[in-house]
């Protein structure tokens, strides 16, 4: 704690300050400011604009964390005019033209959710009170999304969900001021069961293992439905305790069973784990009844398959995005080259669902508050309702007004046989289009909650 | 457990001074409690302007601790560790499960927003009692053993009730998405909420988030209601701690830990004072688990993971276990490393080092960002393990140390005369 004050950053942002209006936190307090741009929390005068990027540093999601934020990094870069540009030039709005957001300056001050709620909402509450951040995103569970989202309600600042994949994030705990891009458990159980179908028939015994809290039950409940309307039958479901390491005991049931399927609702380490015992048990060789004993792991993970190393090959899952899209299904998924080119460029490897995600929701973000003139929540809640949008990776895709959610065609995919390197594990078996995974705004998987008003606090 | 016992006796003659005349003195307190109390509740008082010393928008900033948040949580978890040293300190017992009754507490607390009324005050009452209810029953189980046994079986509640309030409690405690506040929650005592509307804790319709805020110059200090009332139940719960050590309850509290047989032998029963002294601390954390959820109204599950037993434990040894205000500078102190320190990150690190050629900012920026950002748990284990290797009597040891060689400075023999006892 020796550093000096008079450090060329220190007398540069003391320059740019001018009154110390800058990252003035004004939460919960009215103040008048000039330009019009005032009546709401944190509203950035001077020429920068602080985002908040709140993240797994440590924890067992910190590999996600850490991709999250080389992605924020990008889109700060090129919202500022620096790099390539990378989405901007296909994304299908051409209000954004690296000069910023309405012309100030992007900065970003970083945090640790340690994917704890607790932790989480502490980071986020300094971003805001401290650093005066007017938009919050990041986060690699559902716990910490709907936690950090309840915040920034709270305190009228706009949040961005990262990686958050349970029902719950734009259902029963939706929130007028937070925005979901990532799919989540109905639209992974809609668009892996006709998949399934397909590749495995029509008349298929389940046996589903899953992860004991409500990511897992979510997921569980949208497979199930998906999959029992196809004709599937569901043998049994177990659930599993969430620091469990040895799967074993939970394995061997199924191969008393006479189970053909066996669905594994977990994810991270328990992923991992899971799938190293179910086939090390030689599920994947076994035959039940004629038919070929298979696996199915709803939600994927480039990170996750890189820790089951080669036992996931064969097996079937979904995800949001892959890197591979526009090569290997067309111009439909544009942006997506352009995204993997610049984060490739900078940091010598291809991005992540969770990088992706994180990237595309800041760059719509600031298209939002370009298009409104504002930074203020609700215009920005304005500019995203029924927002349609291309041209970011995962072809056309609509931000539903009534519940903050992203309408898009979802990824089926399968673990490669013989990868050829760490980043290629995963090939695209099929896309899922957009309306097969819609649903209504009050299905039964979503409902019990409501947006509320937005609130631009102060 | 022999070295925690070593290591507190070390300090202990700084704290258990013989209580004199016990009517004399502020609030019944001697003069070197009372002058401390009067220190703590003065720097307590102005922490906004004494956390806040670098102007807005200086690159000093990033170490202010000014902001209402991060107060809070300096005193909410100044209170968690206030108790566990009145367990951990007096008896000796090492529990290991702690954070389960702050975890209770909260939740006790959010219930009664949820259900009787936004008003903080009924739900720190149900924190406290609810946690202290829980407390009994974990120690009237737990203290059939001691030492290490005593720690593991607390660890076992903690992590029971972790286990439970994620996945199979989900019902009642919201699992891994957690408890928040909803406009249609029932909340008996008060009137239904407009559609939409956010609730928000109240003192009697004075909001926790309200906040006054001061312009001087360029320096900019917050203060915020919600740290106010939080500060003064810590002042309350210091007082109160101040008393139990110096009472002879405190003196029998000590006797167990120097030695149970003796105290069997002598006829006395060492259970009641040890269970008293555990649902007291109990009823402290519910206390802490009330005031987190009155000033940021929700509760996760986490709260209650080993982690969180194993930080409050960290904090009472790192400030001095068995001295009166080590365990509040042990919570400020991993309080601020996690909050300040984890978000420096590499922009910041290039911004400091701004002024040095290119390549010795590298440099610098390479040697110095393993240990801020993500590594803020690296610089917070070494710190801790300096600090139970030169200062095995923690911050406060670290303090008395300093004072003494400045009073030494002086060149009076009197003060040479009034040192310390070595360790």
């Amino acid at each position: 704690m020796t550093k000096s004050n008079f450090t060329r950053r220190g007398v540069l942002k003391t320059g740019a300050v001018a009154g110390a209006g800058l990252a003035t936190p004004t939460i919960f307090t009215s103040r008048v400011w000039a330009d019009g741009h005032s009546g709401f929390t944190n509203a950035p005068t001077g020429d920068t604009v602080t985002l908040g990027f709140n993240v797994p540093q440590s924890g067992p999601y910190a590999d996600e964390g850490a991709d999250e934020l080389r992605a924020f990094e990008l889109a700060v870069e090129h919202l500022n005019g620096e790099g390539d540009g990378g989405m901007l030039s296909t994304f299908s709005s051409k209000a954004l033209e690296g000069t910023g957001i309405l012309g100030k300056k992007v900065q970003f001050v970083t945090g640790d959710t340690q994917t704890k709620s607790d932790a989480a909402r502490a980071s986020a509450r300094s971003m805001i009170e401290k650093d005066g951040a007017v938009m919050v995103s990041g986060g690699s569970s559902s716990g910490v999304a709907v936690a950090v989202q309840a915040l920034c309600q709270e305190a009228g600042i706009i949040f961005m969900a990262g990686l958050t994949h349970s029902n719950d994030t734009t259902g029963k705990d939706r929130k007028a001021n937070g925005f979901r891009h990532f799919f989540n458990s109905y639209m992974s159980g809609a668009a892996l069961a006709p998949i399934l179908a397909a590749q495995y028939g029509n008349d298929r015994k389940a046996y589903h293992l899953t992860a004991d809290y409500n990511w897992g039950y979510t997921t569980e409940e949208a497979v199930r439905s998906s999959t029992e309307a196809m004709g599937w039958t569901t043998v049994n479901s177990v659930k599993t305790p969430l620091t469990q390491t040895d799967f074993s005991s939970y394995i061997a049931p199924v191969l008393q069973s006479e189970a053909d399927v066996l669905v594994l609702n977990h994810y991270g380490g328990n992923m991992v784990n899971s799938l190293t015992n179910a086939v090390q048990f030689g599920l994947r060789a076994r035959e039940v009844a004629g038919k070929q004993f298979e696996i199915v792991v709803p939600l994927y993970s480039e990170l996750m398959a890189r820790g089951a190393g080669e036992n996931i090959a064969g097996i079937l899952g979904s995800q949001n995005w892959d890197w591979k899209l526009e090569n290997q299904l067309g111009a439909r998924y544009s942006g997506t080259n352009a995204f993997v080119q610049s984060f490739g460029t900078k940091y010598g490897f291809p991005p992540s669902q969770a990088a992706h995600t994180c990237y595309v929701q800041t760059l719509l973000y600031a298209d939002a508050v370009t298009r409104a003139g504002s930074f203020n929540p609700c215009a920005v809640d304005e500019a995203l309702a029924d927002f349609e949008f291309d041209g970011l990776g995962n072809g056309p895709t609509l931000y539903r007004a009534a519940d903050h959610q992203c309408f898009k065609d979802v990824v089926v995919v399968r673990g490669k046989e013989n990868p050829e390197n760490e980043f290629d594990l995963v090939e695209i078996v099929e896309v899922t289009p957009a309306d097969q995974v819609t649903y209504a705004p009050d299905h039964p998987q979503f409902a019990g909650g409501s947006l509320g008003e937005c609130n631009p606090g102060a | 457990m022999t070295d925690q016992t070593s290591n507190t006796g070390a300090v202990r003659p700084a704290t258990s001074a013989a209580p004199k005349a016990k009517s004399a003195g502020f609030l019944g307190l001697t003069g070197k409690d009372a002058s401390l109390v009067v220190l703590v509740a003065v720097l307590t008082l102005l922490a906004p302007f004494i956390l806040n010393p670098f102007p807005e928008g200086s690159a000093m900033a990033q170490f202010n601790a000014g902001y209402p948040d991060l107060m809070q949580r300096f005193v909410i978890f100044g209170i968690f560790a206030i108790g566990f040293n009145i367990l951990f300190g007096l008896t000796g017992y090492l529990s290991f499960g702690h954070a389960a009754f702050l975890g209770v507490g909260s939740y006790a607390g959010i219930w009664s927003m949820k259900l009787l009324t936004l008003n903080v005050i009924p739900s720190i009452i149900v924190s406290v009692a609810v946690a202290g209810l829980f407390s009994l029953l974990v120690g009237w189980i737990s203290l059939r053993r001691s030492g290490i046994y005593f720690s593991i079986l607390t660890l076992a509640f903690a992590m029971m009730s972790f286990a439970l309030a994620y996945s199979v409690l989900t019902p009642i405690t919201g699992g891994e998405t957690g408890l928040q506040l909803k406009y249609f929650d029932p909340r008996i005592l008060d009137g239904a909420l407009a559609q939409g509307e956010t609730p928000r804790a109240n003192l009697f319709g004075l909001e926790m988030g309200a906040s006054y805020e001061m312009q001087v110059g360029a320096w900019l200090f917050t203060f915020n209601a919600g740290y106010y009332i939080a500060a003064i139940a810590m002042l309350v719960a210091f007082y109160l701690s101040i008393r139990i050590f110096r009472s002879p309850f405190g003196m029998m509290l000590r006797a167990v830990k120097s030695n149970q047989n003796r105290l069997n032998y002598t006829g006395i029963s060492p259970k009641p004072y040890t269970l008293a002294a555990f649902v007291i601390s109990g009823m402290y954390a519910g206390l802490a688990g009330g005031l987190l959820v009155a000033m940021d109204t929700q509760v996760g599950a986490e709260r209650m993971f080993w982690t969180a037993s194993g930080e409050v434990v960290l904090m009472t040894i790192l400030g001095g276990a068995g001295t009166l205000i080590g365990p509040v500078l042990g919570a400020g102190f991993i309080k601020y490393m996690e909050n300040i320190v984890s978000t420096i990150n590499k922009t910041t690190l290039e911004g400091w080092f701004a002024f040095a050629p290119d390549w010795l900012t590298d440099v610098l920026v390479t040697i110095v960002y393993p240990f801020v950002g993500k590594g803020w748990h690296l610089t917070l284990g070494i710190l801790f393990m300096a600090v139970v290797i030169f200062l095995p009597g923690g911050l406060v040891q670290g303090g008395q140390k300093l004072a003494s060689m400045f009073r030494r400075k002086k060149g009076d023999d009197a003060a040479a005369s009034q040192s310390q006892p070595g360790e």
